[in-house]
């Protein structure tokens, strides 16, 4: 079962980096799905990096907060979701451009939406933790 | 020629958006290195361990953003930029869980 996975896993990476079997599936599209596609990849990619970098300045930048660690929290939270943020950039790029190839539907995804609701939740979380400090301190 | 049969300057907006994109991947090299260096100078290594990642992918991807004539697109290039994130992102937790 483990082996399995780890197979798959490595299936998978090896794919996104050299991706000349993504190149002999299906037809090679008209060059402007793949320049859209490329974007759309890019622009995920820039949203991982706006939340790392809002990590980064969270570990460095914030004061320490009344509750032990919180800083470093936030912060390792803020990074590890940009970093699942950039992974799950290059997945989605890979399938999208395997589904244009081949003619099929673009492959549908939770994920904006669970991102969405991560750092909705987390804000809310923080604006409570905030208010509960300016109440009780 | 390109021109007739491309009105959307398709190679132009994404050479842009590789543009913005290292610009954003620059940014958060300069808060690694910040990060590292106000750590203290027993941090040197990661701070130039930040430095040599960011060299690599902007040198490796920068025809992508500058280059002119027929388009690229793809290859190994984007799992690159990407692994270059998710290093940051790694780099950043060690260090400010280090802090600790």
């Amino acid at each position: 079962m483990g082996n399995r996975i780890i197979t798959i896993v490595w299936q998978l990476v090896r794919n996104w980096f050299d991706p000349r079997e993504l190149r002999s599936v299906g037809n090679t599209p008209d060059y402007r799905f793949s320049l859209a596609n490329e974007r759309t990849f890019l622009a995920w990619l820039r949203t991982g990096l706006a939340l790392i970098a809002g990590g980064l300045a969270a570990a460095q930048f914030l004061p320490t907060l009344p509750l032990v660690h919180l800083r470093e929290a936030i912060a390792v939270a803020l990074l590890l979701l940009g970093g699942a943020v950039a992974v799950r950039a290059v997945d989605h790029w890979a399938r999208t451009e395997r589904a244009i190839r081949l003619g099929e539907e673009l492959p549908a995804s939770r994920f904006p939406a669970v991102l969405a609701l991560t750092v909705g939740f987390g804000a809310l979380s923080l604006v409570v933790a905030v208010l509960a400090g300016a109440i009780s301190g | 020629m390109t021109t007739a049969r491309d009105p959307g300057l398709q190679p132009e907006r994404t050479r842009l958006a590789w543009r913005r994109t290292l610009l954003a991947l620059t940014v958060v090299a300069l808060l690694t290195v910040r990060l590292a260096v106000t750590r203290g100078p027993g941090e040197a290594g990661l701070a130039a361990l930040a430095v040599l990642g960011w060299s690599t992918t902007i040198t490796l991807c920068w025809r992508r953003a500058t280059g002119s004539g027929r388009p690229r697109t793809g290859g190994p290039l984007l799992a690159l930029v990407g692994l270059a994130a998710v290093g940051f992102a790694l780099l950043g937790a060690l260090l400010a869980l280090r802090g600790l």
